[in-house]
């Protein structure tokens, strides 16, 4: 599978482990709810670490985890649920997060300006070449 | 006006590319139903009864002449030769084709006009007074923080995908005519005791389903922090904002759910950790205001005696003068509405014949510019008297000179059953028996300041819960039924209009509508408006009349 990451196509080095699936090493991301409940184990295990947010997640409950972490993954439900986009702005640019921030699920390729103006530097889709496409639709803007 | 740098320009053609690649996709099935659901509302495009609406932005209600003879080339060519301005000063075209919209769009382009934002749950096109800069009542002209306001929420890539429409209006005016209490942000220009300039900000009104009066969030703002305080307000809305029932996610549902208090604490702690780093600078407003500098007005113009003599010798135009035209700032200057309320045509409606004449007129008496009103009306701005008995006549033959203006056919009115698909009852017809039914103009103009506003459907799309008289069409088991409310106000005095009683059939709508006229005559005292009158006398004297028969 690939992504689509700081503008290029790339392969993907990231496993979605669900609640119940056993810890493994290398690159992983987890729920939310997961990350809360089994912190200490995550960070110890061998390899780097990712969240999976939902827009009703509170960006704010991670600021103390984010020097622990590698990726987060927004997402997207419903591609209508616009908090993903000041969830992307928090993490950037009030809490000065480095890491890989990725849109997931069904967002809209037409979407992906936007996220990547909000702080979204990575992008899983199906539709890859069209979300690609779409992150050079506007050379201005005001903001 | 503002003028478009290069930028400005750059970022509608890219904003067209964009949505002609969007529809070409669309069209061969490479974006779903939905999906392209949200891109065309964010252009402006509405799928309707009988053919794809099109709402046109006009930034707070200014447009040129350029920009009048591009639409009336846009309704000749790619709609039935007419345009409609709607109650947010926009423009609509009712019957473009789909496929048609990115060419319809480039053309636009080409004036400095684009649909960005005009619709689905994002920020849409602020509004304002159309009399900024030339009214006697102002505090300070409103439409240089619009221009800044626009630049601002246009593709503000956060709030695009709000729980609900988002609407800002801008008043700097003492008398508030952009219905400021009624948006889900109103600003006041208002000056401290230090003399400075700033905003009251007002937050949670609107109109629609759940009528409400924005309550006042802050009482003075310094003009530096306005949009740290439009960002904050936004991102506590984005978060915190009802998405679970459409009907309850507008932000007046979330200040009433948290409470004003509460609500105002959110966004103040967001403000506090954001408004530093976005301060407006006295030299960005400066060059804003730039733009909007006086008009180069003619210093004699107060010395012409032909207006004050013709006035005494034409009646007709003496009343038209007395009706449709307003004091000007300046000395020997008046500013002119343009009536889009003639009895025989639909309340807002525009030919591309009349988009034509109207722009070579303002080309000769209106330094080229005009504006459109919340009322759906078009202004003049600057006219110098000794022009008003030519331009009079002239605006007569493309009949836009009806003396009407604030008078109760002066109605705002929605296209109703007749093209909406949401209509429980026709408007359209109900306007023009109102119009046949206050035909004798000396009659009208003796009733005076009344508001008719009529909508459709519970949508409320003419505002019809702060007209004076307001009048929604009802679904009952298929048939068309019209409930009236009475003392209803979008200006200064805001409220929410009360139920006169049990809905009325639609023939014996307009005679009700004349009787509650009839009744204010018959109790008004002296000079006494209608909507002093409702206030005073109460609802009982016009419930007897209207449902005395039955
Ligand atoms: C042609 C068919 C039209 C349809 C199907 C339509 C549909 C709607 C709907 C569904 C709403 C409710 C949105 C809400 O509750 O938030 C609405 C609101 C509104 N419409 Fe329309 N509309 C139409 C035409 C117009 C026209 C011609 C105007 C201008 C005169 C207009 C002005 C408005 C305004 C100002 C509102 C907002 C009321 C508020 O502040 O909440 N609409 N419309
Ligand atoms: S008020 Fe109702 S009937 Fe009228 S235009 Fe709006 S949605 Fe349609």
């Amino acid at each position: 599978m690939q992504v689509i990451k700081n503008q290029q196509l790339i392969d993907n080095h990231w496993t979605f482990l669900t609640d119940d699936a056993p810890l493994v090493a290398g690159n992983i991301s987890v729920s939310f709810a997961r990350f809360q409940q089994e912190k200490a184990q995550l960070v110890a295990h061998n390899g780097n670490l990712g969240v999976r947010i939902s827009p009703t997640n509170a960006v704010s409950e991670l600021v103390a985890d984010l020097p622990q972490l590698a990726l987060v993954e927004l997402d997207f439900s419903d591609f209508a649920d616009g908090r993903s986009f000041s969830q992307a702005y928090f993490l950037r640019n009030r809490y000065g997060f480095e890491g890989e921030i990725r849109a997931i699920g069904s967002y809209l390729a037409d979407q992906a300006f936007y996220l990547s103006r909000v702080g979204v530097n990575a992008f899983s889709a199906d539709n890859l070449p069209q979300t690609q496409a779409t992150l050079n639709d506007f050379t201005v803007f005001y903001q | 006006m503002y003028q478009y740098n290069h930028n400005d320009q750059i970022l509608i053609e890219e904003r067209v590319a964009q949505f002609r690649r969007q529809t070409e996709q669309f069209l061969k099935g490479e974006i779903s139903e939905d999906g392209y659901r949200a891109l065309r509302l964010r252009n402006g495009v509405y799928i309707q009864t009988h053919a794809p609406m099109l709402r046109v932005a006009v930034p707070y209600g200014v447009l040129n002449t350029k920009q009048l003879h591009k639409l009336a080339h846009i309704a000749r060519t790619y709609d039935k030769n007419y345009c409609h301005i709607t109650t947010r000063q926009n423009v609509q075209f009712n019957w473009p084709k789909l496929e048609q919209i990115p060419d319809i769009l480039a053309e636009l382009a080409e004036v400095q006009m684009h649909a960005i934002q005009t619709s689905g749950n994002c920020m849409r096109n602020t509004t304002s007074d159309h009399l900024a800069g030339v009214g006697i009542d102002e505090i300070e002209d409103s439409r240089p923080y619009c221009e800044l306001i626009r630049q601002w929420t246009t593709l503000h890539p956060e709030f695009d995908y709000l729980p609900r429409k988002f609407k800002i209006a801008v008043s700097g005016s003492l008398n508030d005519r952009a219905a400021t209490q009624f948006h889900d942000i109103g600003l006041h220009l208002v000056t401290n005791d230090a003399g400075e300039i700033g905003f009251k900000v007002l937050v949670g009104g609107g109109l629609g389903r759940t009528p409400v009066i924005g309550q006042v969030i802050k009482p003075f703002l310094d003009k530096k922090h306005i949009l740290s305080y439009l960002e904050a307000t936004l991102r506590i809305y984005n978060l915190f904002g009802r998405r679970d029932n459409k009907y309850k996610a507008r932000i007046k549902i979330l200040v009433r759910e948290t409470g004003l208090e509460k609500f105002s604490k959110l966004v103040d702690a967001e403000w506090a950790l954001i408004r530093d780093g976005l301060e407006v600078s006295e030299a960005r407003f400066d060059a804003m205001k730039a733009h909007f500098e006086p008009l180069n007005y003619d210093k004699k113009a107060a010395e012409n005696i032909t207006f004050a003599r013709y006035k005494k010798e034409n009646k007709a135009f003496e009343t038209w003068v007395s009706y449709n035209t307003l004091e000007h700032k300046i000395d020997g200057y008046r500013v002119v509405f343009l009536s889009l309320k003639a009895p025989d045509t639909p309340p807002g409606d525009l030919t591309a014949e009349q988009l034509d004449a109207i722009a070579d007129l303002a080309e000769i008496y209106s330094f080229g510019e005009v504006r459109s009103t919340h009322r759906q009306n078009l202004v003049f701005a600057d006219v110098k008297q000794a022009d008003l008995f030519q331009l009079w006549q002239l605006l007569s033959v493309e009949k836009l000179a009806t003396p009407n203006i604030g008078t109760a056919t002066d109605m705002i009115c929605c296209p109703g059953l007749d093209f909406c698909s949401l209509a429980n009852a026709g408007s359209i017809g109900i306007a023009k028996e109102i119009n046949e039914l206050l035909e004798d103009l000396d009659y009208l103009h003796d009733i005076g300041d009344v508001n008719i506003n009529m909508s459709g459907c519970m949508n409320g799309c003419a505002h019809q819960s702060v007209g004076h008289i307001g009048i929604l069409g009802v679904d009952k088991k298929g048939v068309e039924w019209y409930q009236l409310t009475l003392g209803g106000s979008s200006a200064n005095e805001a409220a929410i209009g009360e139920r006169l009683g049990r809905a009325l059939p639609k023939n014996e709508i307009t005679q009700a509508v004349g009787t509650i006229l009839e009744v204010y005559i018959q109790q008004r005292l002296e000079e006494e408006s209608f909507l002093d009158t409702v206030k005073r006398v109460g609802m009982e004297p016009f419930q007897e009349k209207v449902y005395a028969s039955h």
